[in-house]
C-alpha cells in the first residue's frame, strides 16, 4: 500500500492519519500533547507504524497545526501548511462544494468562507476562551457528566433556557444560577450550546456571509447539541464530515500529495524517525537588546533548527547549513 | 540639558540629525524591546494601548543613559494620543523618574510655529540654522525611507535568506553616521549600492500586499512583531501606507515638500465611506485601502493596537471597501498578548489565498 502521512501538532491534540493515493482515510490517530509535541509525534508515529501494513510506502508527509514548523523538521515534511488552508482542503474532500466551515477546537475556534473551492475569507479567534472544546469540558466535569454524553442529554431539551454567553466566564456563573433555579439539566445544557454558538457567530463569524453546504468540524463537533444548535441559529443544515476531529491532518496529507506531485521527491524521514532522539533546548541571545529567546531543535547531537530570533541571525545560519550537505 | 525621544521605527535617525546638527545633546533610547515593552506594561494603565506602554518604556530606559529631557508629539482629538505627552509625563513622575517635557504639538498654521518650538529647544541658535537642521533631518527621511521601499522590493525576491536584512541594516548605519549634506550624499550612494547589491532569485511569482493602519503599529517593526518582514520572507512584496517622510511633510511641514505621497489623497478617497475626520489616521485607512485597491493590490493588512477608536471605526468599514474594490483585506490587532504563532498562522493562510486567487484570475486572463 502507497499513500501519504499527515500530522496536526496543536497545543491541546496532536492527530496522525494515513490517506491512501485515493484519498481514502486508512488510519488515524488522536493524542493529547500535553505539553511534549516531540514525544508526541514520536509516539503517534510509532503507533501508526504498527497498524498499518508491512511494506506501506509513505509517499510524502504533510505537517499542520503551531507545531508545525517544529514537526516539519522532525519528520523532513513535504508540505508545512498553516491550519487554515489544511482545514479548508481537507473539507472539500470529504464534503465537495461546501462553502462555509465552522471548527472549533480545545483552545481557538475559525470560520472559513469558500467560493467556488476556494477560500475567499477567514477568521480565527483565540483570545476569548468561551466557544472551545476546553470550556465544555470543564462544565462537563463540573455538572459531573462524560463529555461524551453531553450532546445527547442536551438534545432531550423541551425548552433550552438562555445562558448569557459572552465569555466562559459569564456563562458559567449564569449557568450555576439557572441550576439554583431549578432549571433541568438537558435544558441548562442545550441553552449552553445555544450560547456557545451565539458567541461564536458573533465573534469569530461577525460579518460573514454563511451560505450551504455548511461544514462543522473540530473536536467539539462530536457534540450533538452543538451542532444542533448551530443548525437551529443559522436555519441551515449542518453536516459533521466522518472524521470532523482529524481533518488539519486529513488535509496536511493532501497538501503533502500536492507538494510531492511538483517535486518528484518526498523528504520524509520515514518511521525511523519515532526512535531518534531529539533534544529541544533554547537560549537567549544577547546580541542585541531584543534578547531574543531562541529554540533550537538537535537529532542525535545535530542542531537541525533554530528559530524565535527576530532578526534571522540564527535560524539563516541553519538553513545555510542545510544547503552544503 | 540631555534629550531623548520615543521610538517610531527608524525615526531615531532623522530626529537625532536634527538635533545634532544644532548640537544638541541626545540619548537615543535602546531599541524596542521586550524590556521596553515589560518596562511600559508594568507602569503603565494597562488599558492603554500599546503606544503608550512602548513609549514609557523607551523613556525609563533613556533615563537610565542620563537623559533628562523628553521631546514628545502631541496631537489632537478624538484619539486619545493627543493627551499621552501629558499622562507619560505623570507616570515618569510619580515613579520617581523626574524629567522635563517639550511637546511638539502639530503647528496649526504653518511650519513658523515648529520653528518657533525649535528654538526652545536650541535656545541661541539662529533661525537659519534651525531651517538647515530641519532640512537636514527631513533629508535622512527621505533617505531612510527609500532604504526601506528597496527592502520591500528585494526581500521577497532575495537569493539567500537574510540577504536583504543585512545590507538594509548597513546602509541605515551609513546614513545614520552621515555629518553633513555632503556626507549623507555619498552615504546615498553607497547605500544605494549595498542594496543593488543583494542577489535575487528570478521568476519568483511575488504577491503584492499592502499594509495600512494606524501610524506607530506601522512604523514601529517591535510592535507589530516585524510584520514586513515576515510578508517579506514567505514571498510578498509590500508597501505601507504611511511613510516617516510622507508624515512628516504632511503634519510638521505642512506640504512644503511637493510631489510626495500625502494624506490629504488617502482622506479624499475615503469618501463616500468616510468622509469626515475621526481621529487618528482613521479616514487615512479607509481611503488608501482604496487607493491600493485601485492600484491592483492583491490583498490589504491593517494593523492596529488594541482599543485604537479611529481603527475601530476604520475596520467596521472596511468589509464593504474589500467588496465594492474586490479585495481580500485582513486586520491584525496587536497588543503585548499579541503572539507569534497566532499571527504566522493568519499571514500564512492569508497569503495563500491570495495566492489562489491570483493563480485562478491570471489563468481566466490568459
Ligand atoms: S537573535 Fe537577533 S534580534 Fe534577537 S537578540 Fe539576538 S541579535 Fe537581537
Amino acid at each position: 500500500m502507497k499513500g501519504y502521512l499527515g500530522i496536526d501538532v496543536g497545543s491541546v491534540s496532536t492527530n496522525l492519519v494515513f490517506l491512501n493515493e485515493g484519498g481514502i482515510v486508512c488510519e488515524a490517530i488522536y493524542l493529547r500533547t500535553q505539553g511534549q509535541p516531540i514525544a508526541t509525534v514520536q509516539k503517534g508515529l510509532k503507533e501508526l507504524n504498527e497498524r498499518l501494513p508491512a511494506g506501506v510506502k509513505v509517499r510524502g508527509a504533510g505537517v499542520t497545526g503551531s507545531g508545525r514548523h517544529l514537526t516539519g523538521v522532525l519528520v523532513g515534511a513535504d508540505a508545512v501548511k498553516n491550519e487554515i488552508t489544511a482545514h479548508a482542503v481537507a473539507s472539500l474532500l470529504l464534503v465537495p462544494g461546501v462553502q462555509t466551515i465552522l471548527e472549533i477546537g480545545g483552545q481557538d475556534s475559525k470560520i472559513i468562507i469558500l467560493r467556488n473551492g476556494v477560500v475567499t475569507d477567514f477568521a480565527m479567534n483565540t483570545v476569548c476562551a468561551a466557544g472551545t472544546g476546553s470550556f465544555l469540558d470543564q462544565q462537563a466535569a463540573r455538572l459531573n457528566i462524560q463529555i461524551e454524553q453531553f450532546g445527547e442529554i442536551a438534545l432531550q431539551a423541551e425548552s433550552p433556557v438562555r445562558i448569557a454567553g459572552r465569555c466562559a466566564v459569564f456563562a458559567e456563573s449564569d449557568m450555576i444560577h439557572k441550576q439554583q433555579m431549578g432549571c433541568g439539566l438537558p435544558d441548562i445544557l442545550a441553552g449552553l450550546c445555544e450560547a456557545l454558538v451565539r458567541n461564536y457567530l458573533n465573534n469569530v463569524g461577525k460579518g460573514k456571509e454563511i451560505l450551504p453546504p455548511v461544514v462543522f468540524q473540530g473536536g467539539v463537533a462530536a457534540n450533538v447539541g452543538m451542532a444542533k444548535a448551530f443548525e437551529k441559529a443559522l436555519e441551515l443544515p449542518v453536516t459533521v464530515p466522518s472524521h470532523f476531529d482529524v481533518m488539519g491532518a486529513v488535509g496536511a496529507a493532501l497538501l503533502a500529495r500536492e507538494a510531492v506531485a511538483r517535486t518528484g521527491l518526498s523528504r520524509f524521514k520515514g518511521f525511523s524517525v519515532a526512535d531518534s532522539l531529539f533534544k529541544t533546548g533554547s537560549f537567549e541571545c544577547t546580541g542585541c537588546p531584543n534578547m531574543c529567546e531562541v529554540v533550537e531543535v538537535a537529532e542525535q547531537g545535530n542542531v537541525i533548527a533554530r528559530w524565535g530570533d527576530r532578526c534571522g541571525k540564527w535560524s539563516n545560519e541553519i538553513s545555510k547549513e542545510e544547503k552544503i550537505s | 540639558m540631555r534629550v531623548t525621544f520615543p521610538h517610531m521605527g527608524n525615526l531615531y535617525i532623522p530626529l537625532k540629525a536634527m538635533l545634532n546638527y544644532l548640537e544638541v545633546d541626545v540619548v537615543v533610547p535602546p531599541p524596542s524591546s521586550k524590556k521596553t515593552l515589560n518596562l511600559g506594561v508594568k507602569h503603565g494603565p494597562e488599558f492603554a494601548c500599546m503606544p503608550l506602554k512602548l513609549n514609557l518604556g523607551n523613556f525609563i530606559e533613556a533615563r537610565e543613559m542620563g537623559a533628562d529631557t523628553i521631546i514628545m508629539a502631541g496631537g489632537c482629538g478624538p484619539c486619545r494620543f493627543g493627551y499621552y505627552a501629558q499622562i507619560e509625563h505623570a507616570i515618569l513622575k510619580d515613579i520617581g523618574c523626574d524629567m522635563q517635557l517639550i511637546v511638539l504639538e502639530p503647528p496649526e498654521k504653518n511650519i513658523s510655529e515648529l520653528i518657533v518650538k525649535m528654538k526652545k529647544i536650541t535656545g541661541s541658535r539662529s533661525w537659519w540654522q534651525v531651517i538647515q537642521a530641519i532640512r537636514f533631518g527631513y533629508q535622512k527621511a527621505l533617505a531612510v525611507d527609500e532604504m526601506e521601499k528597496t527592502a520591500f522590493q528585494v526581500r521577497p525576491r532575495e537569493a539567500k535568506p537574510g540577504a536583504t536584512d543585512r545590507a538594509f541594516s548597513e546602509a541605515l548605519t551609513l546614513i545614520d553616521n552621515a555629518a553633513s549634506q555632503v556626507e549623507l550624499a555619498e552615504a546615498r550612494k553607497k547605500a544605494d549600492t549595498i542594496m543593488a547589491g543583494v542577489a535575487r532569485k528570478h521568476g519568483a511569482p511575488v504577491v503584492r500586499i499592502a499594509v495600512i493602519g494606524e501610524i506607530y503599529t506601522l512604523l514601529e517593526p517591535f510592535s507589530n512583531h516585524r510584520l514586513e518582514r515576515h510578508l517579506g520572507l514567505l514571498g510578498v512584496e509590500v508597501d505601507r501606507s504611511i511613510y516617516l517622510s510622507e508624515w512628516v511633510n504632511d503634519h510638521l511641514l505642512f506640504g512644503l515638500v511637493k510631489n510626495l505621497r500625502s494624506s490629504k489623497d488617502a482622506c479624499a478617497s475615503a469618501s463616500p465611506y468616510l468622509c469626515h475626520f475621526v481621529g487618528g489616521h482613521g479616514q487615512e485607512t479607509v481611503g488608501s485601502a482604496v487607493n491600493y485597491a485601485l492600484a491592483g493590490y492583491d490583498g490589504i493588512i491593517q494593523v492596529y493596537p488594541f482599543t485604537c477608536m479611529p481603527e475601530i471605526v476604520a475596520q467596521s468599514i472596511l468589509p464593504g471597501v474589500g467588496s465594492d474594490y474586490d479585495i481580500p483585506i485582513l486586520t491584525l490587532i496587536m497588543d503585548e498578548h499579541t503572539g507569534e504563532a497566532g499571527l504566522q498562522t493568519r499571514l500564512e493562510a492569508f497569503i495563500d489565498l491570495l495566492a489562489r486567487r491570483k493563480e485562478t484570475r491570471e489563468a481566466v486572463n490568459r
